[in-house]
């Protein structure tokens, strides 16, 4: 620890709060339900692609977003019958 | 039949430390190995994702599911430290009828299959969505600060949990729980605020747990992380976390965790204020 964090420079946490509001509040203001809208469509499509070749419960394919400063990931999580299952 | 227990955290005023609460009741059940789901009942105004760190994940939400455009499963999100914690968020809708009691009744029926615990963090107020948020509760958490305001709308509150619940209109009697919250120890001794003692007093509810006032509480809200995962030898986490020993059937008297004094802090005692 410095001299200069002991006396009182600018708490880490208030820093990482602002970062997430500005993350928050840009998608917020700008979405209008774009986001669900895309999430439910390619739900539907990539779930008619794997059935094709698998045979899976559709509650078992799960899309996962997480926004960041300039990326937006998706993550597709898809749950595959057991050997024994099917 | 399901075991799971339906928790509504509730308070009638606003700023008093629902959404705190449910966030760290919920993250301490799920620490116990509990399947716990956190819904946020404040249509228009959410923030239980917030304060949970979710709010990057969320796509789906309660209104979604309601009105059948995403199924619970989709609209769930999962926590990132602890995968047996579930947020269901609100909708940022301003649309104040969203919620519909079929609605919110079907989906609490649903979530009970799959979990335990089901902490409903209620909005502000005495409106509908209030009330629902109540509507299926099993017990409620009451929210106060020892402030004359807050306990007044607290008395409000246990007044419609004893009329317009589920359990009420079946004849039952709702079990209640008082949380007291921002409680400062040095000002209520010297008689400035109201004791804790006061409170049950007035409000003749038992009493669950007593969070200090702390920084700790604004600390893990800038990080997004429940208080009682922040940092778990804070104040408010040891005061959660007794809460919910009591929450599941424990029998322990009621402490009031106390800040640790810096030295500065002791040295200076007496000589400020």
């Amino acid at each position: 620890m410095n001299i200069l964090s002991f006396f009182g420079k600018r708490s880490e946490s208030a820093s990482v709060a602002k970062n997430r509001l500005q993350i928050l509040l840009a998608h917020e203001r700008a979405d209008n339900g774009t986001d669900a809208a895309l999430i439910s469509s390619l739900r539907e499509e990539i779930l008619a692609v794997v059935a094709k070749k698998i045979d899976i419960d559709p509650d078992a394919v799960r899309l996962e977003m997480d926004r960041d400063g300039d990326v937006t990931t998706l993550g597709i999580d898809i749950e595959l019958p057991s050997a024994r299952a099917s | 039949m399901s075991n799971a227990t339906v928790v509504v955290v509730t308070s009638g005023k606003g700023g008093v430390g629902k959404t705190t609460t449910t966030a760290a009741i919920a993250s301490a059940l799920a620490k116990e190995g509990y399947q716990v789901c956190a819904i946020d009942f404040d249509v228009g105004l959410r923030n239980l994702d917030l304060i949970m760190g979710a709010e990057r994940r969320v796509v789906f939400d309660l209104v979604n599911v309601v009105r059948g455009e995403a199924s619970i499963k989709q609209a769930l999100v999962r926590d990132k430290k602890l995968s047996n914690l579930y947020l269901l968020p609100a909708s940022q809708t301003r649309d104040k009828d969203a919620l519909t009691e079929e609605g919110v009744a079907s989906v609490i029926s649903e979530l009970r299959m799959y979990f335990d615990w089901i902490i409903c963090d209620s909005p502000a107020g005495i409106e509908r969505g209030a009330t629902l948020a109540m509507r299926h509760a099993d017990e409620a958490i009451i929210v106060s600060n020892p402030e004359v305001s807050s306990v007044r709308d607290c008395d409000r509150i246990i007044g419609l949990l004893d009329a317009k619940t589920k359990v009420a209109e079946d004849g039952g009697r709702m079990p209640k729980h008082l949380m007291i919250t921002r409680y400062d120890t040095e000002r209520a001794k010297t008689g400035d605020m109201l004791a804790t003692d006061d409170v049950v007093d007035i409000l003749s509810v038992p009493l669950i747990g007593v969070v200090p006032e702390s920084k700790d509480v604004l600390k893990a809200s800038n990080v997004g992380l429940p208080v009682t995962l922040s940092d778990e030898n804070s104040t408010p986490a040891k005061a959660y976390m007794e809460a919910v020993r009591r929450l599941l059937g424990e029998e322990i008297p009621v402490t009031i965790p106390e800040e640790k004094k810096s030295l500065f802090g002791k040295l200076f005692k007496g000589r400020a204020a």
